[in-house]
């Protein structure tokens, strides 16, 4: 052994051996996902001190979570197909991330999109399918971009903060997409909103999209479960890959990271600062619109008004908790859509559902602060510690 | 009175005018909350969260009290004053927990305040029942002196016939507008808003000085919440706080960070906000979506510098670290 060793030593620096390489990729691994593994744990336990709280049973309550998410096909899809719209709404909020800019807007680009793709989806008829289902995620992904561009817009030329007027353009959304499927009162002298489905009895919503812009299905459950998986996961998954990509191995994101992490210095190398940042948050409405139009043409077959209530709250979680890694994404927006599946079950135990934001809040806190998490347990890992976004209100 | 078509009447001008001051309170008091916060260095996202679960927990608490059987809060003014205290205090511990997280976890502001505003829907929703009654809300403090039919009956219908949280919020305004321009407290908490080095270096200790205003900071947001459900609303709603604490805090930036300045923004989107429950009283018949959305349309504009450029204190949102 010695022998080796010192002949080793003569040639110089030793060669890592393969498996060294994957000894040390594995603990590299390991430690970035401890933290977020040991916060997950952590939620957890303090949502079974509440669950005690309110005199339930936490097994119960997580076992019914788990079961209904996952132990049965039908549970198993939903978890799916409520995983793929927050894949693109975690992108939306990680992608504005890594330019450094907080999107909380994804809720009403969201919306936005939600609304575009069912008008383009029951408006044009006679289109071949595949056209269709183009054309009304198109105009989905354009709604979102706008919507997302002029926060984008004021932020780079009036120094608005994005954090407010994001989360003003949510309620303006919403308030615009109640408006617009809202059924007019009853004596006639407001009209319906221009969306609006007479035929829908007494519940607002838009008229149902044609069969030609659902999206088609990949996977039928068996009988008497009517959601089947459609094609939304993997335009999701597809949607990741891009970005990641976009971001890691093209100039456009380089510059994207550059203006996230500085942007004097971006703005010193050559980087049209204002022009990125108009881009970025046109880039993450863009995603955000998908989600929704995944959420409309692919579930729904209809906008309806809260369809999709607290997916912008999730998102934001979705995308910290996988430190705005939009492979991460996958993965955490696969367990939140998990959650909110399981909620159902976990609520026939007597459990609110309402405990998993507080789980999602808990999370987010030891992820950002995972001094605590150190502490709590006392493990050092070489953590990145929290992120930066606060650059004040009208500064850049 | 007939201008451009619009019926204006005495009564639809009272009920507007009410509505304003009703919408402009919890504003107001989510503003100076913002304003503590923003003038000790530490952006404040989480008032809404904060102002929801003081909503609450002073809400519970009036559900408790008002239970048959605790007699010994008989007195309706006791029970709540107690009340409002808890709603207070609840606003202030989470003031303090924001400002841990910020200070000595060094999370981003923003982040910190993300947290509190989701842990805080996620609380009250999960321990919120709809079978809790109370005993009644607030009653208003000096009840209109003069009679029916005088002219001064309407102007004593705006200025009486409020509860004591509305006319202490006006008492709030001017002492902060006082203790921050005139005692040294205030001086301290502005220099460390614009440069905790110097302020440190002078001997003023940052870390104790933010804490006790964030508490302070939190506490007003409290105050806030306690109004909604406890001299406003009476009961609880799950989100019932609907954007009022991101409201306040465009309305600080528009008062420039100045109590003052704010409260007057806070009045215009209470003004905003009433007309939309006001219009149909005038005659108007427009689809009250879309009237919902001026107030947020033009925090909007107003945070776009339409109406002239604020500057924020200089170190806001930057982690401070004691050498």
């Amino acid at each position: 052994m010695a022998t080796i060793a010192k002949s080793g030593a003569v040639k110089g620096p030793p060669v890592p051996s393969i498996v060294t390489k994957i000894v040390n990729s594995l603990r590299d691994l390991s430690n970035t996902l401890l933290i977020p593994a040991l916060a997950i744990l952590t939620a957890i336990l303090v949502g079974s001190v509440m669950i005690l709280l309110a005199g339930r049973d936490p097994i119960a309550a997580y076992t019914g979570l788990v079961e209904g998410a996952w132990l049965e096909p039908r549970g198993l899809v939903q978890s799916l197909l409520k995983t793929s719209p927050l894949i693109l709404s975690g992108l939306a909020v990680g992608f504005a991330f890594k330019g450094g800019l907080f999107n909380i807007g994804a809720q009403g680009q969201l919306i936005v999109g939600s609304v575009a793709a069912a008008w383009a989806g029951y408006a044009f008829s006679g289109l071949p399918s595949w056209l269709h289902i183009i054309l009304a995620m198109g105009a989905a992904a354009l709604a979102g971009a706008l919507w997302g561009a002029i926060p984008g817009a004021l932020k780079a030329y009036s120094g608005a903060h994005e954090v407010i007027t994001t989360i003003m353009f949510n309620f303006i959304a919403s308030r615009i997409a109640e408006w617009m499927i809202s059924l007019g009162s009853a004596d006639g002298k407001i009209p319906a909103g221009p969306l609006a489905d007479p035929n829908s009895g007494a519940i607002s919503r838009t008229k149902p999209v044609l069969d030609s812009a659902r999206l088609p299905v990949v996977f039928e459950v068996p009988p008497p479960s009517v959601p089947n998986l459609n094609i939304g996961l993997f335009i999701a998954v597809a949607a990741a890959i891009l970005i990641m990509l976009l971001v890691n191995r093209t100039t456009f994101g380089f510059e994207l990271r550059m203006v996230g992490l500085n942007p004097s210095a971006a703005q010193y190398a050559g980087v049209n600062v204002k022009r990125m940042t108009i881009s970025t948050m046109a880039i993450a409405g863009c995603l955000a619109g998908l989600a929704g139009a995944v959420q409309t043409l692919g579930i729904n077959g209809y906008y309806e008004a809260n369809q999709s209530l607290g997916l912008g709250f999730d998102s934001i979680t979705v995308s910290l908790l996988a430190s705005n890694n939009p492979i991460g994404i996958m993965f955490s927006a696969f367990m939140f859509g998990s959650m909110d599946q399981g909620t159902t079950r976990m609520q026939r135990t007597g459990v609110a559902p309402e405990l998993i934001l507080v789980i999602q809040a808990l999370i987010l806190m030891f992820i950002a602060a995972p001094q605590i998490i150190r502490w709590l347990y006392r493990v050092r890992v070489s953590g990145k510690g929290g992120q930066k976004l606060s650059t004040g209100w009208g500064q850049r | 009175m007939d201008i451009l078509g619009i019926t204006i009447t005495t009564g639809a001008v009272i009920a507007t005018l009410n509505a304003t001051i009703r919408q402009a309170i919890p504003i107001t008091l989510g503003s100076q909350s913002g304003l503590l916060s923003e003038r000790s260095s530490i952006v404040n996202i989480g008032i809404e969260g904060m102002m929801l679960m003081a909503a609450f927990s002073g809400y519970m608490m009036n559900s408790y009290l008002s239970g048959s059987d605790i007699s010994t809060f008989a007195d309706d003014n006791m029970r709540l004053g107690v009340c409002v205290l808890v709603g207070v205090l609840t606003g202030g511990l989470m003031g303090l927990f924001h400002a841990l997280l910020c200070i000595r976890y060094k999370v981003d502001h923003i982040i910190s305040g993300t947290v509190v505003n989701i842990l805080a829907a996620g609380v009250t929703g999960y321990f919120y029942n709809a079978q809790t009654e109370t005993k009644g809300k607030i009653p208003p403090l000096i009840s209109n002196p003069w009679e029916k039919g005088d002219f001064l009956y309407n102007v004593g219908a705006v200025l009486f016939d409020k509860d004591i949280i509305t006319y202490l919020t006006f008492v709030i305004v001017g002492f902060i507008a006082f203790a921050l321009f005139r005692t040294v407290w205030g001086l301290r908490t502005r220099s460390i808003g614009e440069n905790p080095r110097a302020a440190d270096t002078l001997g003023i200790n940052v870390y104790r000085l933010q804490y006790t205003n964030l508490f302070f900071s939190g506490a007003l947001a409290g105050l806030a919440g306690a109004y909604l459900t406890l001299a406003d609303v009476g009961v609880f709603e799950r989100g019932m706080t609907a954007g009022k604490g991101f409201i306040a805090l465009a309305v600080m930036i528009f008062g420039k960070w100045h109590p003052v300045g704010a409260l007057m923004g806070a009045l215009l989107f209470g003004f905003l906000t009433a007309l939309q429950s006001q219009l149909q009283f005038f005659g108007i018949v427009v689809p009250h979506q879309l009237v919902a959305l001026i107030p947020y349309a033009v925090t909007v504009i107003v945070l776009a510098g339409f109406v002239g450029r604020a500057r924020p204190p200089a170190h806001v949102g930057q982690a401070y670290e004691v050498e």
